[in-house]
């Protein structure tokens, strides 16, 4: 039997992208549903409930949510490119960092978006980019996933694109060079990656995303 | 990786965070050395060990520290082979098991939350709040024994401890409004593993108290 795979999601999202990376990583072939958050489909209602939101992705019928917890499952269905580490202790780590970006980084970065790039805002910002930046040079490696992309690469997206689309749209600096020359590095190159180059949006449509903000 | 040796966990007797951890090692048998943690004093040790968020629970393993209760009980479940399982086998369950931990995280904690800090009249709507979230996972229940699957496991655990605050703050009427959680809550104190990890309601009220009393 051949396996049905659906994602419901919104292009321009930094979370929907997050699947449709994994998925091409993988190599697994899928049907996307772009879904319009003003109008939300009644197959998204039946199959996230709780919330309603995206991404959801459907595997012959059985419905995961939250893009977390759909990386994982797309890492334990299907094998080939490892999206987490094999070892327990780094699988952790690398679950830590995918939270923490969620959590503290991605908020306090909209946060200082919303603001126009207000000082104090910036500020917090950079407070949680610079445990990123940290983590890069610790590693020493071209990813958080070590030599391949990983779980908090693909979970970092927002970073590497929208970051510079929101500086771009809105002529604000939240990245500058000087403070996080690895994060940069590390946005070059993921961004170049040819799955996830697939995976992500055109830039120019973060950039109109942003304009309307 | 079958070594009960070296593992520490920093911890704070009253964290439902802490709990999930403890209930987790106890399921497994895991020996640990307990060490409680003042948070108007952290050691050196805690600071060295999670500089990111400065917080317990922390497992401290052969060195080595895993933070986030949710993603600590993920790793016990890994490092320490021996059954129970913590997680179900098949993907979609296990999807299924984090997704309601994340859950809790979210919902339950935050609008348990409120009412701990809320008083009178707005403490009553919070209340109604919880209800609401807890009625959801009355839903996720339905018949079944545990949240997922047919085991107890991570869902179960990150959920567990904050029955002892619905327990402590009396008149939350789980029984009426969520009967099949009710149950369950009962199912799971059976456990010894979850039974000798939670504190006593009484502590949690006495605590609760002792703190408003300090205005905090």
């Amino acid at each position: 039997m051949s396996d049905i795979v659906k994602l419901y999601a919104f292009r321009g999202s930094p979370y929907s992208c997050r699947p449709e990376i994994a998925l091409k990583l993988k190599g697994v072939k899928y049907e996307f549903i772009q879904e319009d958050l003003k109008n939300k489909s009644a197959d998204l209602i039946k199959y996230n409930p709780v919330n309603k939101k995206v991404p959801v992705l459907v595997h012959n019928g059985n419905p995961i949510s939250e893009s977390v917890v759909i990386l994982e499952y797309i890492d334990e269905v299907w094998k080939g490119v490892p999206i987490l580490p094999q070892d327990a202790y780094e699988k952790a780590q690398a679950r830590f960092w995918a939270r923490f970006v969620d959590d503290k980084c991605i908020p306090a970065v909209f946060k200082a978006m919303v603001s126009r790039g207000e000082e104090q805002a910036v500020a917090e910002a950079h407070v949680q980019m610079q445990f990123l930046e940290n983590e890069l040079k610790a590693k020493g490696k071209k990813f958080f996933g070590g030599d391949n992309v990983g779980l908090v690469d693909i979970c970092a997206s927002y970073m590497a694109l929208w970051v510079g689309a929101a500086e771009e749209a809105l002529g604000i600096k939240l990245m500058p060079k000087d403070k996080f020359p690895k994060l940069i590095e590390w946005s070059d190159n993921y961004i170049n990656c040819p799955a996830v180059k697939d995976g992500l949006p055109p830039r120019e449509t973060v950039v109109g995303i942003y304009k309307t903000l | 990786m079958d070594d009960d040796d070296d593992v520490i966990l920093l911890d704070l007797w009253v964290s439902v965070f802490g709990q999930r951890v403890r209930i987790a090692l106890a399921e497994k048998g895991v020996h640990y050395e307990n060490r409680e943690e003042n948070p108007q004093n952290k050691t050196p040790l805690l600071l060295e060990m999670n500089p990111v968020h400065k917080k317990i629970p922390v497992l401290i393993h052969q060195g080595k520290p895993v933070c986030e209760s949710n993603i600590i009980v993920q790793y016990i479940d890994e490092a320490w082979h021996q059954s129970p399982s913590l997680l179900p086998s098949d993907p979609y369950l296990r999807a299924q098991a984090r997704l309601w931990a994340d859950f809790v995280d979210k919902k339950v904690y935050e609008a348990g939350k409120k009412i701990w800090r809320t008083e009178g009249g707005e403490q009553v709507a919070k209340k109604e709040e919880l209800i609401e979230v807890l009625k959801v996972l009355e839903g996720q229940l339905g018949e079944k024994p545990y949240l997922v699957g047919g085991s107890f496991g991570l869902a179960d655990i990150a959920l567990i401890p904050f029955s002892v605050w619905f327990h402590a703050f009396g008149k939350m009427n789980i029984e009426r409004e969520c009967p099949k959680l009710a149950a369950w809550v009962n199912r799971c104190m059976e456990r010894e593993a979850v039974s000798k990890s939670l504190p006593h309601p009484h502590k949690i009220y006495e605590f609760d108290q002792k703190k408003k009393k300090n205005g905090q």
